[in-house]
């Protein structure tokens, strides 16, 4: 039965406990008495009412305890004492001698003979002595009552010291009971069952701890906010390209986009070259519209100068890994070209390409490209920079700046910045401009059809937006898995 | 008029910055239309110091003696490459080295200016106190070469006593015949006024102020009737066509000027079905508890073979030439290693680690035009202190259900890669389009995974 119980079923029969005489008198460790006292007034009803009480009692010093163990220090050395008497000198190397024979001298229990033939020697003066310190000390540590002139004496000679114990008077509560009610965690079906809610007592609730965890599947960071993109693009009546396709020839990737055979960008520091399958079999690619694109590049023609170079069909064939999903929008706008009347379009993308570049903190070999484009009749800069403000502000961006830039098969270009206000700086966002007639005209677009176009990184708006320093901590395998768990919903048009 | 204020405080002759300057456009031109000097090579020179004629020619390596620029003694050419071989210039010795003569620039005298496209003499290098400059541009494109000629005269001779002044070379060409160099030419051409706003959509300008725009622009126009005259320098080898002219009529009228407007067009949107159904299936996993990874398209040849123990899968694969890494050796055919990598990368995650991936494989295919071809793969792993293998087929029997497919099957399957008797292919209708399974403790240990895994992984094309 707990200490608990004990003291109910006690106050249930008589009217007061006194917590130092019920622990000596049921042989009780008193310290575990008061910790059931306290655990009975930390409920929440009051089964108890305990008075805190205080009383001095005398308890031996770590030297009384040796008394009451071995004698005292007079009574040990009257001990030592024969019949035929010891040397003083002797006598006196006992441990703790002067005290000792100077009690025993005072009680008249030795005598010294000063004037034997051997030296100063001492002997028994009564032939029996009780140890009456011993014994009070005895008594004190039963709790027997001692002489107070006495105790008086044993505190001069600091065998005892007093000792303030804190006891309890415990009488019954206001709602005492011999039965515990404890307070309940939480509510359960049973207690709506029984309608026992209505007598149960609650424990209080702990409202500054956080909730448990909850399990979860989860969706990765970057994909997010592709989801997002996707949707902006969508809602704006932007059809998505098809994009499934990494590996492309030279021809769609840059031929059919009037970037020269010569240009840098087609070096092998740049582009991720296929071994195998090395080349497109030349047969597979659209001859007369080949044609068309070799002659363009070498000689002009739709009002150009062309490049003048001599322009390779090898070069076309290589196969690489795509350097830009604009690639796809050639392949598109030809398709778009070969119907027989032309229809307007509103067209994306969003996928990966590949750079042979160096790597860096913000660059790796792949990662994602978006972008958009309109075909339609007279179009002009003017409605560029129109999409381009409603599509922004779309990602909560309201003003826009535009500088002049250069890109193989755009003219006009632009590049596109906005105000950044954490960083308080214009920042570049994107890329745009209008396709040259020099790869429009040799597909069939009509003459008065332009293209407007933009591309942007998928990746570095959501490094911005989520403060990640090092592309590797949001694409790849040494993604922090804790991130993506703990990637907010994203909102692009919340700053 | 040149358009400049005679004024100007130019001082003639370089200072330190003009130098440095001139520098870096060489530089620039090399690295660009140059291709890294492979198609055109420059030199220039201290006039003063040499003497014409000068004479492009060709000699055997070991008879090409000169000290090179920034070098201290005379050496050959064989004795300067190797020198070369250990530094900056390394790239450029490719060029010419197979070739049993090295071609040579000399003067009157034999001092050796260059030996292009590697490096010039140092006789002839040029300093702040040079106040005559020979530039010799060697080519293998004859147009590159005039247009990387125009470009640097045009950009420096504003710096000429007499501002623009060039002392033309006369060039004897190996048949006789001469022409003079630099051409410094001109073109004009004839453009509709009302036709050079259409792209820029600047709808207020007059012809004049089109004249104006261009003008500012260094492409000299004037109005002639309904048309613009515009006179194409030396300078402006980028115009090709007259969009370039459009696009310098809407730089010099400012981008931020134009006025927007919305496309009026008004079309409804169709996704891809395939990434449609791909974002779908990604919740539905998401739903079952799985993170998504988002790993490497590129991977090693191992990756995909040897590592889970089928080797000769490397044979599908779509292989990089020269990669830089190991890292970059092919194109995944599966999403595997990715997703084990990733596993390995977060051992402090509580487990048991579920993760998926819905991305694309490539393969070789004889079919397609390039030879290779996507596909669309779903891939789920599980790794705890047990291996999951209920859990991966439950993931699988509730995307089918989710999927609404009821004619699938699972059929257990040999395949190496899976623990002996934990492998199944699976199979819609009578067509295998994926597996699942425990994955051997080799492949385990060779992706460094401490803890067993099973894998899901499927071909979600055939659903679309």
């Amino acid at each position: 039965m707990s200490l608990d119980q004990v003291i109910l079923n006690t106050l249930s029969e008589q009217k007061e406990i006194d917590s130092l005489i019920f622990a000596s008198e049921n042989g009780l460790d008193h310290q575990k008495l008061v910790g059931a006292i306290k655990s009975l007034l930390s409920l929440p009803k009051e089964y108890i009412k305990a008075e805190q009480k205080q009383i001095s009692v005398w308890e031996l010093t770590d030297e009384g305890k040796s008394f009451v163990a071995n004698g005292s220090y007079e009574f040990v050395l009257y001990s030592a004492v024969t019949k035929d008497g010891i040397l003083q000198k002797e006598l006196m190397k006992m441990p703790n001698a002067k005290i000792g024979f100077s009690k025993a001298m005072t009680l008249g229990w030795l005598v010294i003979d000063k004037k034997h033939e051997d030296g100063p020697t001492v002997f028994r003066k009564v032939d029996d002595a009780t140890d009456v310190v011993k014994t009070m000390l005895e008594d004190i540590n039963t709790q027997k009552k001692v002489d107070e002139k006495k105790i008086q004496d044993l505190k001069k000679r600091k065998l005892i010291t007093p000792v303030v114990t804190k006891f309890y008077l415990v009488t019954k509560g206001t709602s005492f009971n011999t039965q515990i009610e404890r307070p309940e965690a939480d509510l359960t079906a049973d207690m709506l069952q029984d309608g026992s809610w209505k007598e149960k007592s609650f424990k209080e609730y702990n409202f500054k701890a956080k909730g448990a965890p909850i399990t979860s599947g989860y969706l990765h960071p970057l994909l997010k906010v592709r989801t997002e993109y996707r949707r902006i693009f969508l809602d704006m009546g932007f059809s998505e390209m098809p994009t499934n396709k990494f590996v492309e020839n030279g021809f769609w990737n840059f031929d059919a986009l009037f970037q020269p055979q010569q240009h840098p960008a087609r070096d092998a520091h740049d582009t991720f070259f296929i071994s195998n399958p090395e080349m497109t079999d030349a047969s597979k690619l659209p001859a007369d519209y080949l044609e068309k694109v070799k002659s363009t590049h070498e000689n002009g023609g739709y009002g150009s100068t062309g490049y003048n170079y001599d322009w390779k069909i090898s070069e076309a064939q290589k196969n690489i890994l795509r350097t830009h999903t604009t690639a796809v929008s050639a392949r598109m706008l030809y398709k778009l070209a070969q119907q027989e009347e032309f229809r307007p379009v509103k067209m994306f993308s969003i996928d990966r390409v590949f750079r042979n570049e160096t790597l860096d903190a913000t660059h790796l070999a792949e990662f994602h490209q978006i972008e958009g484009l309109v075909a339609d009749r007279n179009l002009t800069l003017g409605h560029l920079i129109g999409i381009l403000y409603a599509f922004f502000k779309k990602l909560g961006i309201e003003k826009l700046k535009f500088k002049p830039a250069y890109n193989p098969y755009t003219e006009p270009s632009m590049e596109i910045f906005s105000y950044h206000p954490g960083l308080k700086k214009w920042v570049e966002i994107g890329n745009s401009g209008m396709f040259r007639p020099e790869m429009l005209l040799p597909m069939g677009i009509p003459k008065d059809v332009n293209v407007i176009a933009w591309g942007l990184s998928l990746e570095r708006p959501t490094m911005i937006k989520y403060g990640i320093n090092n592309i590797r901590e949001l694409i790849g395998h040494k993604v922090n898995l804790n991130m993506v768990q703990e990637n907010p919903i994203c909102r692009l048009n919340k700053v | 008029s040149s358009g400049i204020n005679a004024e100007w405080p130019l001082r003639p002759g370089l200072t330190e910055d003009s130098y440095n300057s001139f520098i870096l456009l060489q530089d620039k031109l090399h690295q660009n239309i140059g291709r890294e000097r492979s198609l055109v090579s420059i030199g220039t020179h201290d006039l003063d110091t040499i003497q014409g004629p000068f004479k492009y020619h060709a000699l055997p390596p070991p008879e090409i003696k000169f000290q090179p620029l920034n070098q201290d003694t005379v050496m050959t050419a064989p004795q300067m490459f190797d020198i070369f071989r250990k530094n900056y210039l390394k790239p450029y010795l490719q060029i010419i080295e197979s070739s049993p003569v090295y071609p040579l620039i000399t003067d009157v005298n034999g001092t050796v200016l260059s030996l292009p496209p590697v490096i010039n003499g140092n006789h002839s290098k040029i300093s702040l106190s040079t106040r005559n400059i020979f530039i010799e541009v060697t080519a293998k494109d004859r147009k590159k070469a005039g247009i990387v000629l125009d470009t640097i005269c045009g950009a420096f001779s504003e710096y000429c006593t007499t501002p623009h002044t060039i002392e033309a070379v006369e060039i004897v060409q190996a048949d006789g015949s001469t022409f003079s160099s630099p051409k410094m030419g001109s073109r004009i051409e004839e453009y509709d006024s009302a036709e050079l706003c259409l792209k820029s959509g600047i709808k207020t300008a007059t012809p004049e102020q089109l004249a104006d725009l261009l003008t500012k622009m260094c492409l000299r126009a004037s109005v002639a009737g309904e048309k613009l005259k515009v006179e194409i320098g030396p300078t402006r080898h980028d115009i090709l066509h007259q969009c370039d002219v459009e696009e310098d009529i809407a730089i010099a009228y400012g981008y931020n000027n134009i006025p927007q407007v919305l496309p009026d067009l008004y079309t409804i949107a169709v996704e891809q079905d395939v990434n449609k159904l791909s974002d779908s299936v990604r919740e539905e996993l998401a739903r079952c508890g799985f993170t998504e990874v988002l790993t490497f398209s590129l991977c090693s040849r191992d990756d995909v073979s040897v590592n889970l123990r089928i080797p000769e899968a490397v044979g599908g694969a779509v292989q990089i030439s020269n990669p830089k890494t190991f890292e970059f050796q092919v194109v995944r055919t599966t999403l595997l290693p990715g997703m084990l990598k990733t596993a390995s990368c977060n051992r402090n995650m509580p487990l048991p680690l579920k993760l998926f991936e819905v991305s694309d494989i490539v393969v070789k295919d004889t079919l397609t035009e390039t030879g290779t071809k996507n596909y669309r793969y779903v891939c789920a792993l599980f790794a705890g202190k047990t291996s999951g293998f209920e859990v991966v087929h439950g993931l699988l029997d509730r995307v089918m259900l989710m999927l609404d497919v009821k004619d699938y099957h699972i059929q257990q399957t040999s395949d190496p890669m899976f623990f002996p008797g934990r492998g199944a292919d699976i199979i819609l209708g009578t067509k295998k389009i994926g597996h699942l399974g425990i994955l051997h403790p080799e492949v385990l240990e060779k992706f460094d995974v401490t803890l067993p895994c099973s894998v899901l992984e499927f071909n979600l094309d055939p659903f679309v």
